[in-house]
C-alpha cells in the first residue's frame, strides 16, 4: 500500500510536469490555432541553454536565469515572429507541419551542437526521501509536485482574477469582440507564447535532473502534452492540468504494475478511449456541431 | 395531407441570446414561403435549425412526416432538401457545369459507383438542361470564378435545383442582384415551381420580390412569429408595419 | 492542376521523363538502382498520404506505420513461402482496415484529432514491432526476405526489381489520376474549398475524408510490401515516427494537393540526402529549415510555386492579348 502511494505521488509529480508543457500547448491553440508539434522539443531545449552556460562558467542560479531568458525570447518572441506570424495567415495545417519541421531542427540542432549522448542536469530538490506515514517518498517528487502545482495556480489566477489575464481570455475567445471592446489582441497573443516560452522552460528545469538531458526527450514529453491537452478537453486550460496529471499517474501505475514493454502504449489506449468516447475530453464542453 | 415541412415550437439560445424563440409553422406542398422581418430577428438561425447546421435548443423539424431534427445537412440533402446561401458559395476553380454536376452527383448511385463510373456521373444532359433553363447556355465551360455577380447567384440557386429538390430553402436570393437579373430569377423560381410542384420557403429582404413571388408570408421579430397569412394582408397589417418601422 | 496535365509542353516533358526513369537505369550501377527503386517505393506511400493530406486536408503521422505494416505482412508471409501477390493483397487490405478503424472516430469531432491518433498509432506500432518477437522478429527483425518471380522472371537482379517496382507505381499513379477524374475528385474539391457548401449538396464530407485516409493507408501498406524485397531485412527502427515525417515532408514539399507532388517530393527526400552527403551531420538541419522556408513562402510546395509562376504568365499573356485588342477595337 505504501509503494502504492509512493508511486500515485511519483505519478503526480510526472503529471505536474505534464500539465505544465499541456498547458502552454493548449494556450497556444485556444489565442491564436497553433498545434505546436515542436511543443516537446521546446521543453528539451531549454536545459542545453543552462548547461551552456554552466559549461561557459556561470553559477546554476544564473543559468538557470539565463535559460528563462532565452527560453521566452527565442521559444516565445522569435517562434512567434518568425514561424507564426507568416505562416498564419495560411491556416492552421500549413502552420501544424512547419512546427514539425521545427521539431526535427531543434533535435538535430542540439544533437549535432551540443551532443548526441544524454548530459547530467543538476537537481534544484535536495537528495533523499521522505518519510511520512510509513511512506516514502522522494523530495525531488515532492518539490517537482510543488513548483509545477505552485506555477499552474499563478497562471491559474493570472488569466482568472486580473484584468490582464481576462484581456488573454477575451482574446482568445472572441478575438473580434475583444477588438471592439478595446483588448490589444496581438498582444494578449504575444503574451501568451511568451507565457508558453516560460512555462517550457520551468519544464525543462524541473524534468531534466530525472531524465538526464537529451536531444530526444521531446518525443515523449510532446507526445503526452498532447495526449494530456486531449484527454483533459483540447480547449481548456483546466483539462489541460487534468489531462498531465491523469496521464502521470496512469503512466506510473502502468509502469510498476504492467510489462514494460507495452508501457509506452498505456497513454495511447488512453487516448484512443477518450476520442471514442468522449471526443470533447473529461473536462471539455460538447462542442457545438457546425460541420 | 402531410405538410412537406413541419417546424415545431423551435427555440435556439446562444448563451444568454435567445435567437429563436419558439417558432412553429407548416409548409404545404406547392406553396411559395416567404419569411421576412427586420434585421435580427432570428431568420437565418432558423434556417440553419432546418436545415442540420445548428441544433436546436428545443423544438422539432420534421419532412413529410418524418423526424429529421438535427440531421446532418448532407443526410438532410440526400432527402430532397436544398438550399441557396445569402453569401454566394459556389465553387469558383471548377467550370460552372461541373459545379452543377457536383451538385446533383451524390445523388447518383453510390459511392462505390460513382468510383467507378463515368467522370460526369451521367449528369452532363441534365446540367445542360438545368444551364439553359437559367440561360447560363454561353457559360457552360467557364471557371465559375469569372462571372458576374448576378450569373454566379443564378448558378448558386441552379446547384440548388439540379437534383430535383422536393424543398428548397432559399437565403436572400434577391440579394446585391440587378432588376434585370432580378426579374429573370423570379420568372424562373415561378417556372420551376410550377413545372416541378417543388416547395420554397424563401427569406428576403426585397419587398417587392417576396410580395411578387411568394404565396404566403410569415412575419419574425425578436425571434417570434409576429404574422402569417397572404402577400396582401400581410401588407396592411398595422403590426407588421409598426415592426419594420419601429426599427 | 488540369491545365498542368494538358498542355502539350508537359506531355513532353513527362514523356521525357518516363524515358529517362526506363533507359537510363540500364546504365546504373547497384547502388543507383536501388535509390531509383526507393524513390519508386517511396512515391508509393506519399501519393497515398497526398490522397489524405492534399485532397481530403488530413495530416496523418501514421504513414510510416502502414509502410512497416506493410513491410511485416510481406517479410512474415513471403519468408514462410507465400508468394508476394498473396502478401501485397494482406498488406493492403489490412491497412484499409487499420485506417477505417483508426479514422472513424476520430474523424467525427471538429478537432485535427486525427493527427494525433495518428502520431498515437505510429507509436504503438513501433511498440508491436519491437516486442512481438515471435512474430516480427523483435528488435532483430526479418531478415532474407526473397524477391519476387514475375511470369517466370526472376525480380533478383536489382535491374528487374526496380522495373517491377516502376510497373506498381506507374500502376498506382494511373489509379490515383483515375480517382482524381472521377466524381470522387469532385467531391475533394468541394470538401477542400468550402465544406459547409459541400455538405449542403449532399457530399458526405466525412465518409469521403474516411475513405481518402483509408485508401491512403493502404498504398503506404502497399509501399511497404515492395520495400521488404527491395531491402531484403525488416527492422522496426525503419518504421518510426521519423518515416511518417519524411513521408509528409515528401508530400509539402512537392506540393500537397497536386497529382505531382509525391513524385517531385519523394524525389528530393530521396536524392538530396545523397548530393548532400558532404554535410553529414548538418544534413537534417539544413532539410528541416529549408522545409520551414518553403512552407512559408509557398505551402503549396514546389508544384505550387511552378503553378502559380505558370497561372501569372497566363494571366500575364491574357490581360497583355486584351489590351491589344481593346487598342484595335478603340482605332476607327
Amino acid at each position: 500500500m505504501a509503494n502504492f502511494i509512493a508511486i500515485v505521488i511519483a505519478g503526480l509529480a510526472t503529471g505536474a510536469l505534464y500539465a505544465l508543457v499541456a498547458v502552454g500547448f493548449t494556450l497556444l491553440w485556444q489565442t491564436s490555432q497553433t498545434i505546436n508539434f515542436a511543443q516537446g522539443e521546446f521543453v528539451m531545449l531549454p536545459a542545453f541553454f543552462m548547461l551552456a552556460a554552466m559549461n561557459a562558467g556561470l553559477p546554476f542560479w544564473a543559468a538557470i536565469v539565463i535559460g528563462f531568458v532565452l527560453s521566452t525570447a527565442i521559444l516565445g518572441f522569435a517562434f512567434k515572429l518568425l514561424l507564426v506570424d507568416p505562416m498564419l495567415p495560411h491556416g492552421v495545417l500549413p502552420l501544424a507541419i512547419a512546427t514539425m519541421a521545427l521539431s526535427t531542427f531543434l533535435k538535430e540542432l542540439v544533437k549535432t551542437f551540443y551532443s548526441a549522448e544524454a548530459s547530467p542536469f543538476p537537481s534544484i530538490a535536495p537528495e533523499g526521501d521522505l518519510h511520512i506515514f510509513g511512506v516514502s517518498i522522494a523530495l525531488q517528487n515532492i518539490v517537482v509536485l510543488v513548483v509545477a502545482i505552485a506555477a499552474v495556480a499563478a497562471l491559474q489566477f493570472l488569466l482568472s482574477r486580473t484584468r490582464l489575464g481576462r484581456q488573454m481570455q477575451a482574446a482568445a475567445q472572441n478575438p473580434t469582440v475583444a477588438r471592439i471592446l478595446g483588448v490589444p489582441v496581438e498582444r494578449m497573443i504575444l503574451y501568451s507564447f511568451l507565457i508558453n516560452g516560460a512555462l517550457v522552460a520551468l519544464a525543462s528545469l524541473l524534468i531534466s535532473p530525472i531524465y538526464l538531458a537529451k536531444f530526444t526527450n521531446g518525443e515523449t514529453l510532446g507526445l503526452a502534452a498532447f495526449i494530456a491537452a486531449i484527454v483533459g478537453g483540447f480547449n481548456q486550460i483546466r483539462g489541460a492540468i487534468a489531462g498531465g496529471l491523469l496521464l502521470g499517474v496512469v503512466d506510473n501505475l502502468s509502469a510498476a504494475y504492467v510489462s514494460t514493454q507495452y508501457r509506452g502504449a498505456i497513454p495511447m489506449v488512453l487516448l484512443i478511449v477518450v476520442i471514442l468516447f468522449r471526443p470533447s475530453g473529461l473536462l471539455g464542453r460538447p462542442e457545438e456541431r457546425s460541420v | 395531407m402531410t405538410p412537406v415541412l413541419e417546424v415545431a415550437h423551435i427555440r435556439k439560445r446562444f448563451g444568454g441570446i435567445t435567437a429563436v424563440d419558439g417558432v412553429s409553422f407548416e409548409v404545404r406542398e406547392g406553396e411559395i414561403l416567404g419569411i421576412i422581418g427586420p434585421n435580427g430577428c432570428g431568420k437565418s438561425t432558423l434556417f440553419n435549425c432546418i436545415l442540420g447546421q445548428l441544433q436546436p435548443s428545443e423544438g422539432g423539424v420534421k419532412l413529410d412526416g418524418r423526424t429529421t431534427t438535427g440531421m446532418r445537412p448532407c443526410d438532410l440533402n440526400r432527402l430532397g432538401v436544398s438550399r441557396t446561401f445569402q453569401l454566394l458559395q459556389i465553387f469558383p476553380r471548377l467550370s460552372v457545369r461541373d459545379n452543377l454536376i457536383l451538385a446533383g452527383q451524390e445523388h447518383e448511385g453510390t459511392m462505390l459507383s460513382r468510383l467507378v463510373g463515368p467522370r460526369d456521373a451521367g449528369l452532363t444532359s441534365v446540367a445542360d438542361q438545368m444551364i439553359e433553363f437559367f440561360k447560363l447556355g454561353h457559360l457552360a465551360d467557364e471557371r465559375a470564378g469569372g462571372l458576374s455577380y448576378g450569373q454566379q447567384k443564378l448558378l448558386d440557386v441552379a446547384m440548388a435545383f439540379i437534383a430535383g429538390p422536393r424543398l428548397v430553402l432559399l437565403d436572400e436570393p434577391a440579394g446585391g442582384v440587378n432588376l434585370t437579373m432580378l426579374a429573370n430569377l423570379k420568372d424562373r423560381l415561378k417556372a420551376f415551381n410550377a413545372e416541378r410542384g417543388a416547395t420554397f420557403v424563401v427569406i428576403e429582404h426585397n419587398m417587392d420580390f417576396v410580395m411578387s413571388l411568394c404565396t404566403r408570408v410569415i412575419v419574425l421579430a425578436e425571434g417570434k412569429v409576429l404574422a402569417e397569412g397572404l402577400p396582401a394582408e400581410i401588407r396592411a397589417d398595422p403590426a407588421v408595419i409598426e415592426a419594420y418601422l419601429g426599427h | 492542376m488540369s491545365h498542368f496535365l494538358g498542355s502539350r509542353a508537359s506531355w513532353l516533358a513527362g514523356l521525357l521523363l518516363l524515358a529517362f526513369l526506363l533507359l537510363a537505369p540500364l546504365e546504373f550501377h547497384r547502388y543507383g538502382l536501388y535509390i531509383l527503386s526507393q524513390w519508386a517505393v517511396m512515391t508509393i506511400a506519399a501519393i497515398g498520404l497526398n490522397l489524405t493530406l492534399g485532397y481530403a486536408g488530413q495530416v496523418s503521422l501514421a504513414q510510416g506505420a502502414f509502410v512497416g505494416v506493410g513491410a511485416y505482412s510481406a517479410a512474415i508471409l513471403t519468408t514462410q513461402g507465400w508468394p508476394l501477390g498473396l502478401a501485397i493483397l494482406v498488406a493492403i487490405a489490412l491497412c484499409f482496415a487499420i485506417g477505417w478503424i483508426l479514422g472513424y472516430p476520430a474523424l467525427r469531432v471538429q478537432h485535427h484529432y486525427l493527427a494525433f491518433v495518428t502520431l498515437a498509432f505510429s507509436t504503438l506500432a513501433f511498440l508491436v514491432f519491437r516486442n512481438e518477437a515471435w512474430l516480427t522478429g523483435g528488435t532483430d527483425g526479418i531478415d532474407g526476405v526473397p524477391r519476387p518471380v514475375i511470369l517466370g522472371i526472376s525480380t533478383k537482379p536489382h535491374l528487374a526489381y526496380y522495373y517491377f517496382c516502376l510497373l506498381v507505381l506507374a500502376l498506382v499513379g494511373l489509379a490515383m489520376l483515375w480517382l482524381v477524374r472521377s466524381p470522387w475528385g469532385r467531391a475533394f474539391v468541394a470538401l477542400r474549398e468550402n465544406p459547409l457548401r459541400a455538405l449542403s449538396l449532399g457530399v458526405d464530407t466525412r465518409r469521403y475524408t474516411l475513405m481518402a485516409f483509408a485508401i491512403g493507408a493502404s498504398l503506404g501498406g502497399l509501399a511497404g510490401a515492395l520495400y521488404a524485397p527491395l531491402v531484403g531485412l525488416v527492422e522496426p527502427p525503419a518504421f518510426t515516427l521519423a518515416l511518417s515525417l519524411s513521408l509528409l515532408m515528401m508530400v509539402i514539399v512537392g506540393g500537397s494537393g497536386y497529382f505531382l507532388g509525391p513524385f517531385l517530393g519523394a524525389m528530393v527526400a530521396v536524392l538530396l540526402p545523397e548530393w548532400l552527403r558532404f554535410l553529414e551531420s548538418y544534413y537534417l538541419i539544413l532539410y528541416s529549415l529549408l522545409v520551414m522556408g518553403l512552407l512559408i513562402y509557398s505551402p503549396t510546395g514546389l508544384i505550387g510555386i511552378l503553378d502559380r509562376f505558370l497561372t501569372h504568365r497566363r494571366t500575364r499573356a491574357a490581360s497583355a492579348a486584351r489590351a491589344s485588342l481593346g487598342a484595335s477595337i478603340e482605332r476607327p
